[in-house]
């Protein structure tokens, strides 16, 4: 089997992937799947999206050389800003692509999941910009620690629903986004927000963001005339990660690496790395590595970044692992936090948080790599996204933030 | 006995079988198993009892929310299999509707294995269809359980036909586009849906669900299916009562009403 054909026919990458859903949602995505396939042929589709991207959301992003961080980090890194797309971050490319599909399929509505609102704010835009009705599902707690982007969303014109089952977070978000498809159909598209859930998603939303490993492997040959050592992304439900692994998949040369939220710590169980943590079973309408107690029962993720707080991953990252064409492996919380105050300090960019798993990772490698090859090696980092939306939780990370509470009214006068 | 016969004993009294739910260990294991074998003396021909899952997509928010405290009190996919065999040992015919990750995780053929081993004659898979399910075919063929598929409104022709083939014991049909949970007025779309699948396959016995809530509402559907399910309005009973005895009361009465309105159709 080779990746540039995958998935096969039924959606399936080797034993993973697939359909895992209600009958009830079996037509609609077979609809999904016939009008994908026809827009990805139709040039006239492409071209929209194409202009989407080129003059809306500002893509191809740069790929820039981080010179300071490469001292510090003894590796030539260079950085794909995903994080100066409008929005701020990858998610934008999925986002416009799924909103122009939803138009072309005749559907006024989308629905989306949400966990610290990044896909829902990227969603209510794409709604806002193509005359979309659009409705966000997000768990009762995200929607309280991220009452700003719950703001941003309604700002969109977008209607927020706070989730209040199970867990009230993201999975908990994407079951009700899936209940609220089933009995909508025929007027709704669900705009997923990862390349994970039931086939066609994981394919269409990769196709979507491939951009990125496309833009990032055409620049690699350009400015510095051959293909990098190693690629490295975070993983979440894996779409930035895919994004620009899967353009580099058949250059056996280069590496692929993805880093997983590995939170408090593997050995304390408190983590969201469903790969090097999980095992094999079935979430959200596919066969995929997942966190799961011994009867099966999904176990919540811990990171300190909401956006790889998810207890699963795509399927085609399940597949990649299984096969060796990329390595997993876990960043904690510390560590991530750690890289992100390096780039801040180094090069002046403030990074998403999930983004510095993947800045955290570049430096945990860059020492094998370096011993591996004999040399500095050359590293693309995906710098998925902006770190705006963090400000509060790395303020309070590192100490930043004055107790304004404590100030006594009037005192400072 | 059998779903087979439950069905034909059914069809020669002129009425429809009466599918009552109700998640295991809810709110704790002997609870939930004095609710099943209530249900089964008030009426129920069939007792569906469903493994309590963290993310049941396909399940309404009484269903969740019954599920939420089973598995908060700790149930156990082990638990299930032991309230299977004390309701099927006190005569009540038994299937599990069950989320495809437990059983995977469990193992397909050893899930097959004890859930034969503990009286159950059927399961229901609401997020496995046909096209993924070959290690289950062949795990329910080898241990003789009945297999449930569903189909919707929205399936092809095609899909409902393909469907068919793989059921057997009987088809469930959800009646209306949408997840479980008691409605006010019976979906129209439920006697095309059932007419459909009777013109692709008169043997194969319908079941209809979602949405029954009282006797009346039993009655029409009764009226054009072999089989009436009833899950939220069940569980509701016992999750709204004020204490236990009153909700096992209520639960009796409804379960009751419901019979009757399965043979007044
Ligand atoms: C900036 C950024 N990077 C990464 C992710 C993780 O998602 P994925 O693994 O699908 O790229 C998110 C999700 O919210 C995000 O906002």
């Amino acid at each position: 089997m080779s990746a540039e054909t995958l998935p096969d026919l039924a959606g399936h990458f080797g034993r993973f992937g697939g359909r895992f859903v209600p009958e009830a949602l079996i037509k609609a995505l077979d609809e999904l799947e016939a009008a994908y396939r026809s827009a990805k042929r139709d040039p006239e589709f492409q071209a929209r999206f194409q202009d989407l991207l080129l003059n809306y959301a500002a893509v191809p992003s740069l790929l820039y050389r981080a010179t300071r961080l490469s001292e510090a980090l003894g590796a030539e890194i260079l950085l794909k800003r995903e994080d100066l797309n409008h929005t701020g971050a990858h998610k934008v490319r999925n986002v416009l692509g799924q909103a122009l599909l939803a138009k072309r399929m005749g559907k006024p509505r989308v629905i989306a999941e949400t966990g610290a609102g990044q896909h829902g704010v990227a969603s209510a835009t794409a709604a806002a910009l193509l005359d979309l009705e659009c409705v966000v599902y997000m768990g009762e707690t995200d929607t309280q620690r991220q009452a700003l982007n719950v703001a941003r969303m309604r700002m969109l014109g977008a209607t927020v629903i706070p989730v209040t089952n199970g867990s009230r977070t993201l999975k908990d978000a994407l079951n009700e986004a899936l209940r609220d498809w089933v009995s909508t159909v025929d007027t709704t598209h669900y705009l997923l927000g990862t390349a994970a859930g039931p086939h066609p998603f994981p394919e269409l939303v990769r196709d979507f963001v491939g951009g990125i490993g496309v833009e990032a492997r055409a620049q690699c040959l350009e400015q510095l005339g051959r293909l990098p050592d190693a690629v490295a992304a975070c993983v979440g439900g894996g779409s930035n990660a895919i994004g620009i692994f899967h353009a580099f998949v058949p250059d056996e040369s280069v590496r692929l690496y993805g880093f997983e939220a590995g939170g408090d710590g593997m050995e304390t169980g408190r983590h969201a790395a469903s790969i090097t943590g999980g095992s094999v079973g079935v979430l959200h309408g596919n066969r995929t590595y997942l966190l799961q107690d011994d009867d099966g029962q999904t176990i919540e993720s811990h990171s300190i970044s909401a956006g790889l707080d998810y207890p699963g991953v795509g399927p085609e990252h399940a597949w990649l692992h299984d096969t060796g064409r990329a390595v997993y492996e876990p960043v904690t919380d510390a560590e991530a936090m750690a890289a992100f105050q390096l780039l801040c300090r180094t090069e002046g960019i403030i990074p998403a948080i999930e983004s510095s798993h993947a800045l955290a990772g570049a430096a945990k490698i860059a020492p094998r790599l370096r011993e591996e090859l004999g040399r500095t090696p050359t590293i693309v980092v995906n710098l998925s996204g902006r770190g705006d939306k963090d400000v509060h939780t790395a303020g309070a990370y590192f100490g930043l933030l004055d107790q304004v509470e404590t100030v006594v009214p009037g005192e400072n006068t | 006995m059998s779903i087979a016969q439950t069905f034909a004993k059914a069809k020669a009294e002129n009425r429809s079988v009466l599918v009552g739910c109700m998640p295991a260990g809810f709110p704790t294991v002997e609870h939930s198993i004095e609710q099943m074998i209530a249900m089964h003396e008030a009426g129920c021909d069939v007792i569906e009892v469903e493994l309590p899952y963290s993310d049941p997509v396909m399940d309404g928010p009484v269903i969740q929310k019954a599920s939420d405290i089973a598995l908060a009190n700790g149930v156990r996919t082990r638990d299930t299999l032991k309230i299977i065999e004390a309701v099927a040992s006190a005569g009540a015919t038994v299937v599990l509707m069950t989320y495809w990750n437990p059983v995977e995780k469990y193992g397909v053929d050893a899930f097959a294995r004890d859930l034969a081993a503990a009286g159950a004659t059927g399961m229901i898979t609401p997020d496995l269809i046909p096209d993924e399910a070959a290690e289950w075919i062949a795990a329910s063929d080898a241990h003789r359980i009945d297999r449930t598929f569903l189909v919707a409104p929205s399936s092809t022709d095609e899909r409902i036909a393909m469907t068919l083939e793989n059921c057997r014991g009987f088809v469930y049909a959800t009646a209306l586009m949408g997840v479980t949970g008691a409605r006010k007025a019976v979906s129209s779309q439920a006697p095309e849906l059932v007419a459909r699948i009777r013109s692709i396959d008169p043997e194969m016995p319908v079941g209809v669900g979602l949405g029954v809530g009282n006797g009346r509402q039993a009655a029409e559907v009764a009226a054009f299916s072999d089989g009436v399910i009833v899950g939220s309005a069940l569980i509701r009973s016992v999750l709204e009562a004020p204490d236990r005895a009153t909700g096992l009361r209520d639960l009796r009465a409804l379960s009751a009403e419901l019979a009757e309105g399965v043979r007044d159709r």
